[in-house]
């Protein structure tokens, strides 16, 4: 992990996960899902689904969302949004790819962020 | 506002419901300039399809896709929607509304649609959490929250509305009770024979009743724990639904001196008492009636529409009326008269018990008054087209009760439905309020060709269905029948696609499209990596279709098949091992004792599938527990599979007294047959020794029971949600012929039953008479399918715990990427 800058976390190899799929990242707190897209594209989230807390990282991947495998709840990568008609948010973490390796934002760590009330609150 | 041009009209609506805003659409149609339109309503959502909270709470259409008008429409027509701000107050002499939030405006013109109240009656314990009625979104959240928590429900209530939420509710895994007042259910619709047939099949369904049951009290004291009936029964509940009618809601029209009655009383023009203010839709009285079904309001939306923008002469009449339960599976139709009223009138009756068929017509001379259908109700829409028109039907008197078709033989009424005589204004959709000339115009408008489109562009047949024939004959009438057939009736296989299952197979077969790539992009597929509903379909197809060159691609697969353990609700996993024919072993028991002493598995339990689960695996340990298993030679039960689960059996001749066959030994050679295939859902099998079918096999996907002369083969039965027992395929003399009927039968079920469905349903669908012919009547094909069934097989039996781990197989779904924090 010699290549980590204070900040940002080395968690592994964009090849260590599978396209259209997840691995999790031990943390000290909450456990966290890394996906890859088909298109190599990384997103990472709180591994929590908004609906009753499935683990999002066995889901289904498809462009860039993820199908909860306890009930369905679609939820997308980019910012862990659930897609209408269910609302709900799995925190997204900052993460970066360079040279094929991840990185994730540290500070994430020290306390997840949350939605605003407002976009929880948000109706169509 | 520009200062020059006259001022509009104000019109403000109160109730942002069904009739209000179905007489606002066709207003901005006759008149889109004419008024300054605002609407309140009580309820924070844009106006919604009423109708449709029985799709939602049954968990077959989601809240987004019931909107009727949603809030760009609202903007696009320039219309002010309060939403979640009632009015409180009518001041009719000032013309002027007050809202709940503090508004006040003046109208020109006020069109009150405020719908109507659930009934409660006057009991004690109304007001305790886990009460609610049956009316609104709230009252569909209420609900489905309740069944993700409580168990039990108690409707309260027998008509429509009652028995769509006990079905509902039933939908969503919680144990339901009806209670209703009478007799007979929906005694406004229907008939004591349809009633009892109704009864007796939801009862099937297993959903419990009272009738003449009189609620005396809701149980309870923080919240409902049941409710007392006056003859002293109770019955428990964590959740009590109240459905037991509605009541007009007056209550603004009648503090502000509009004359009232049950309803807020309406001329045939839809003005009240009060000449500035009109009336639509539950809250009003025409004629001494009032309304709880949509199709006379979209009549009234109309006419009252009409009148607003000018109209002088549009008068109101109230059109014959039908209704038609939305219980999936459950056909009951009535319109018009329930019974002869005296002698005058006829009764025509068709009773066949055996298919659960039940047709009365009611006729007044020569005329059609009433029908009553149970169990077939394809001809709904034509008897109420017949009682509409007023027909003759002196002619069709003998065939009538066999419907359109039969009676059709007569030249003077052609087969099928007359769309050319059909009125351009004649409603189609009675749930929508669609004529047949808004179909039309929006076919040709739009070029559309199929079904769907036509139900997403109209909304007609959208709601309860019961129009469907009719639409698509008006789509087959303009766009002529190949191009309608070219998409067919089978829904979109899921939204990246219009293909139905049955086409994508064909293509896969016919275009020898080998993988997912390939056939999204020879179908036109519009997601490019297809979403959570399609991969495992296309996945299984390709399997099916080209065993030994397809490779199974694990992502497309649900968790439980990627990882080969079913995953919990705490996102830990269950191990079941195989027990061959429900086997064990004194090893095999010590084995499974010992893993699960040693990775301290905090459950043991015995399935309903003869083995045993061991649950509350993390994902970490699978792969110790397997090897730890694999050592005593257990393997995968496939207990998380779409493919081969289980295979019970009984004792049979080996100890039984009244066995007649080795049935524990087939057992397991069936199972050893099967094992490891990969099917369009899960199968389960059975094999009985005697007819006592201790084995149940005559609940299960296919069954075999010994009898003396050999053995009966039965398929398609099902012990899980909808209970359905098999059906008798064949009685074959040898072990040998099981093996290859079952073999023949799977083959058949994999290659051609659609993705999810489990046999039942698929023969349900197909018929039995189908598969005999395919399989008993058919000795060569017979045997090619068993010869490819084996084929298939010969790729797929291999241990996939054994292949994880000893082998390293998908090491990366087993251990985390990494550390951090
Ligand atoms: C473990 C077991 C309950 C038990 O402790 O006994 C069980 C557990 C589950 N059943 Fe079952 N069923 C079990 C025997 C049955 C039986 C009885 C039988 O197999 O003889 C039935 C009725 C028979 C039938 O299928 O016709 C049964 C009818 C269902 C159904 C309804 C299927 C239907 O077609 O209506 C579902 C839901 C589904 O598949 O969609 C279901 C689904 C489930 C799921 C997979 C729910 C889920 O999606 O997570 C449960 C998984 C729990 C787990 O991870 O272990 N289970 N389930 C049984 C495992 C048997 C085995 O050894 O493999
Ligand atoms: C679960 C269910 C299933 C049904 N199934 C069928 C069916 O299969 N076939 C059929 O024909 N009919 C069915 N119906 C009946 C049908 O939905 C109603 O006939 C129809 O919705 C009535 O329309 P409406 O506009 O008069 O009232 P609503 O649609 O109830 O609209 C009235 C609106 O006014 C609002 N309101 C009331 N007072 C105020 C106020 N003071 N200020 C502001 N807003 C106010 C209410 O909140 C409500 O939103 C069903 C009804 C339910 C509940
Ligand atoms: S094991 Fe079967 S019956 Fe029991 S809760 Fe789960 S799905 Fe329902
Ligand atoms: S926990 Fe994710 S959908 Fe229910």
């Amino acid at each position: 992990m010699a290549d980590a800058t204070p900040d940002w976390i080395d968690i592994g190899g964009i090849d260590d996960i599978p396209a259209r799929g997840a691995r999790t990242v031990r943390t000290g707190g909450k456990p966290v899902a890394v996906f890859r897209t088909a298109d190599d594209e990384i997103f990472a989230l709180i591994d929590r689904c908004p609906h009753r807390g499935g683990p999002l990282s066995e889901g289904i991947v498809s462009g860039k969302s993820v199908a909860c495998p306890l009930h369905n709840w679609v939820i997308d990568l980019d910012g862990g949004q659930a897609r209408a008609p269910d609302v709900g948010c799995a925190p997204a973490i900052a993460v970066k790819l360079v040279d094929r390796r991840i990185f994730l934002a540290a500070d994430a760590f020290a306390e997840a962020p949350g939605p605003t009330a407002a976009e929880r609150g948000q109706t169509a | 506002m520009d200062m020059h041009s006259p001022r509009r009209e104000r019109l403000i609506v109160i109730g942002n419901g069904m009739a209000g805003m179905r007489t606002v659409a066709e207003l901005l149609e006759r008149a889109p300039a004419r008024f300054d339109i605002t609407v309140f309503g009580a309820e924070p959502h844009p106006n919604y399809n009423r109708i449709l909270l029985s799709a939602v709470l049954a968990g077959e259409k989601s809240l987004d896709e019931i909107v009727i008008n949603p809030r760009s429409w609202y903007e696009e027509n320039g219309i002010d929607l309060i939403a979640g701000d009632p009015v409180v107050s009518l001041d009719a002499a000032a013309g002027v509304v007050r809202s709940a939030g503090g508004r006040a405006l003046a109208y020109d013109r006020l069109l009150l649609a405020t719908g109507s109240k659930p009934l409660a009656p006057p009991i004690p314990g109304l007001d305790l959490p886990g009460v609610c009625a049956f009316r609104d979104i709230a009252d569909v959240e209420t609900m489905i929250a309740a069944a993700q928590h409580g168990r039990r429900a108690v409707v309260i209530g027998g008509g429509l509305l009652g028995l769509e939420a006990a079905w509902g509710l039933k939908r969503r895994g919680m144990s339901v009770a009806v209670v209703h007042l009478m007799p007979t259910l929906m005694e406004r619709q229907l008939d004591v024979a349809a009633a009892q047939l109704l009864q007796r099949d939801l009862d099937k369904r297993g959903i419990a009743f009272f009738t003449n049951g009189q609620t005396e009290e809701i149980l309870g004291g923080e919240r409902a724990e049941g409710v007392r009936l006056a003859d002293g029964r109770e019955v428990p509940a964590d959740l009590v639904v109240l459905a037991i009618g509605i009541r007009p809601n007056i209550d603004l029209a009648r503090k502000a001196g509009i004359d009232v009655n049950r309803g807020i009383l309406v001329g045939d023009d839809l003005r009240t008492s009060d000449r500035r203010i009109f009336a639509v839709g539950e809250c009003v009285e025409h004629n001494g009636q009032v309304f709880g079904l949509v199709a006379p309001l979209w009549e009234q939306a109309r006419i009252c529409a009409a009148r607003l923008a000018g109209d002088d002469g549009a008068a109101y009449a109230t059109p014959p009326l039908f209704t038609k339960l939305k219980i999936t599976g459950v056909d009951v139709f009535s319109a018009g008269a329930l019974a002869a009223a005296d002698n005058a009138d006829d009764e025509i009756t068709f009773h066949d018990a055996k298919r659960g068929v039940y047709k009365k017509l009611v006729l007044r001379g020569d005329r059609l008054v009433g029908a009553v259908l149970y169990g077939d109700t394809a001809d709904g829409s034509w008897y109420v087209q017949l009682m509409r028109e007023g027909a003759d039907i002196a002619a069709l008197r003998d065939r009538l009760v066999f419907g359109q078709t039969a009676a059709g033989g007569d030249a003077t009424v052609p087969a099928g439905i007359d769309i050319a005589a059909m009125a351009e204004d004649a409603q189609v959709c009675g749930c929508n309020g669609v004529s047949k000339g808004r179909i039309c115009r929006t076919i040709l408008d739009r070029n559309l060709t199929t079904l769907e489109d036509v139900r997403a562009h109209t909304k007609a047949s959208a709601s309860c269905g019961q129009c469907t024939g009719t639409v698509e004959a008006i789509l087959v009438h303009i766009v002529g029948a190949e191009a309608a057939a070219a998409t067919g009736r089978e829904p979109a296989l899921c939204p990246c696609t219009e293909h139905g299952h049955d086409a994508v197979r064909r293509a896969i077969g016919e275009q020898k499209l080998k993988s997912m790539a390939a056939v999204r992009a020879a179908l036109g597929w519009k997601a490019a990596d297809g979403c959570h509903k399609c991969r495992p379909a296309l996945n299984y197809y390709l399997l099916c279709a080209w065993p030994g060159e397809y490779g199974d691609d694990p992502r497309s697969r649900f968790v439980n098949e990627r990882v080969h353990a079913n995953i919990q609700k705490d996102g830990t996993y269950s191990v079941v091992p195989r027990m061959w024919g429900g086997l064990t072993t004194p090893a095999e028991l010590r084995a499974i004792a010992d893993a699960a002493e040693k990775h301290r598995i905090p459950t043991v339990k015995v399935t309903g599938g003869q083995r045993i689960d061991l649950l509350g695996v993390r994902k970490e340990q699978l792969p110790a527990v397997w090897a730890d298993l694999n050592r005593a030679g257990l393997v995968s039960g496939h207990a998380y599979a779409k493919g081969l689960r289980t295979v019970k059996t009984c004792v049979g001749s080996e100890w039984c007294r009244f066995g007649t066959q080795d049935s524990t030994g087939l057992g397991v050679r069936i199972e050893k047959m099967c094992w490891g295939s990969w099917t369009p859902h899960k199968v389960k099998l059975a094999v009985s020794g005697c007819p006592r079918n201790c084995a149940e096999a005559t609940i299960k996907d296919l069954g075999v029971i010994c009898v003396e002369a050999g053995y009966d083969i039965v398929v398609g039965g099902n012990g899980g949600v909808e209970v359905r027992v098999t059906d008798h395929l064949v009685r074959v003399a040898s072990e040998a012929d099981v093996l290859e009927h079952v073999g023949a039968f799977l083959q058949l079920y994999r290659e051609e039953a659609r993705y999810l469905e489990r046999t039942a349903p698929w023969i349900a669908r197909v018929g039995i008479d189908y598969v005999r012919q395919r399989i008993v009547a058919d000795a060569p094909q017979r045997r090619a399918l068993h010869r490819r069934f084996l084929h298939s097989q010969e790729f797929v039996q291999v241990d996939p715990w054994a292949e994880r781990a000893e082998r390293g197989v998908e090491a990366h779904e087993f251990a985390a990427l990494g550390r951090a924090g």
